[in-house]
């Protein structure tokens, strides 16, 4: 069976001057934004993110219907965050760390 | 399992998807690696300065000026410099021309690769499983679910990017835009139909 290409939400999406909305959500932004700057200062080259970024993409093809939706920045966030401890730049053990702090912060400072 | 089913938790994982990223965020800070000035004005150049709408200058220009399109088939790269366009992913830029028998469209299997400097950053549906995978085996069919119905007679070419070549595809200019100067058959040129997925039109159609 065909699969459809269109997304729900890209039917909706309000019209950009570049004829896209190009980010769904501000994190899918920020993650955009994060690799693009690291590779700008050297981190790494776009040719070794596009391999991580392969992996990833292909490691939830191989798992899909195991639970987690279809999206490309999360596949995005994991090759970054695949390298970025390829290079020795942030383990995931500081990344989950920082994540719980961030969860135990107090009500209100969450945004 | 379609990927609907999946829609009661979108919102639970894209809250998880914002915290891990403001960790990423907060912990390259604190290594001094990014400031979130910085990601900002990224963002901003990617959401607001590139897009379509050069790759359609460069369309423009390649239908009403024969020299510059000879330039742009022989080095996409440098014919799309001389507009100031440039930078990651167009290191290697290549324009595929349609023809009254030869329709060209562009995808990339692996991942998402994309002409970013005339193109600006690729659409959802371009990123999606589906797209990647099934304009490959079946372009036609592909093809008409997005609104392109192609005769039989026409030839359709895919072309996969790779991580040295990024496709930009020169549609045919329509014959209702004879005799339109550069600037205003920019405006007929579609990101659509510079992925291949779509023809010109009149603007604002």
């Amino acid at each position: 069976m065909s699969e459809p290409i269109f997304a729900d939400e890209e039917a909706i999406a309000p019209p950009r001057r570049n004829g896209e909305l190009v980010f769904e959500a501000p994190w899918e932004s920020r993650v955009f934004g994060l690799a693009a700057v690291l590779r700008d200062r050297g981190l790494f080259a776009w040719d070794e993110f596009r391999v991580c970024l392969i992996a990833e993409i292909a490691d939830w093809e191989r798992q899909r219907g195991a639970g987690e939706a279809w999206s490309y920045y999360a596949r995005w966030q994991a090759a970054l965050e695949r390298l970025l401890a390829q290079k020795g730049v942030c383990s995931p053990g500081e990344l989950e760390e920082r994540e719980r702090a961030l969860v135990a912060r107090p009500a209100g400072h969450d945004h | 399992m379609s990927e609907h089913d999946h829609d009661h938790d979108h919102e639970g994982s894209a809250r998880r998807n914002a915290l891990r990223v403001e960790a990423l965020e907060t912990l390259l800070a604190d290594k001094g690696l990014v400031d979130s000035a910085a990601v900002d004005a990224i963002i901003r150049h990617y959401e607001q300065d590139i897009g379509p709408m050069n790759g359609a200058r460069v369309v423009a220009r390649a239908w009403t000026d024969p020299a510059y399109k000879r330039r742009l088939l022989e080095n996409a790269t440098a014919a799309v410099a001389e507009f100031g366009f440039g930078g990651p992913q167009g290191e290697h830029l290549v324009a595929v021309e349609n023809g009254p028998q030869l329709h060209n469209v562009i995808v990339c299997t692996l991942c998402s690769c994309y002409p970013w400097p005339v193109l600006g950053l690729p659409p959802t549906w371009y990123k999606s499983p589906a797209y990647r995978s099934r304009v490959v085996r079946e372009p036609r069919a592909v093809l008409r679910e997005m609104g392109l119905e192609l005769p039989e007679s026409v030839e359709i070419r895919v072309w996969d990017s790779s991580a040295e070549v990024r496709y930009l595809v020169l549609p045919e200019q329509p014959a209702e835009a004879a005799g339109l100067d550069e600037a205003a058959l920019a405006d007929w040129v579609t990101r659509d139909a510079m992925i291949g997925v779509g023809k010109p039109h009149a603007p604002g159609r």
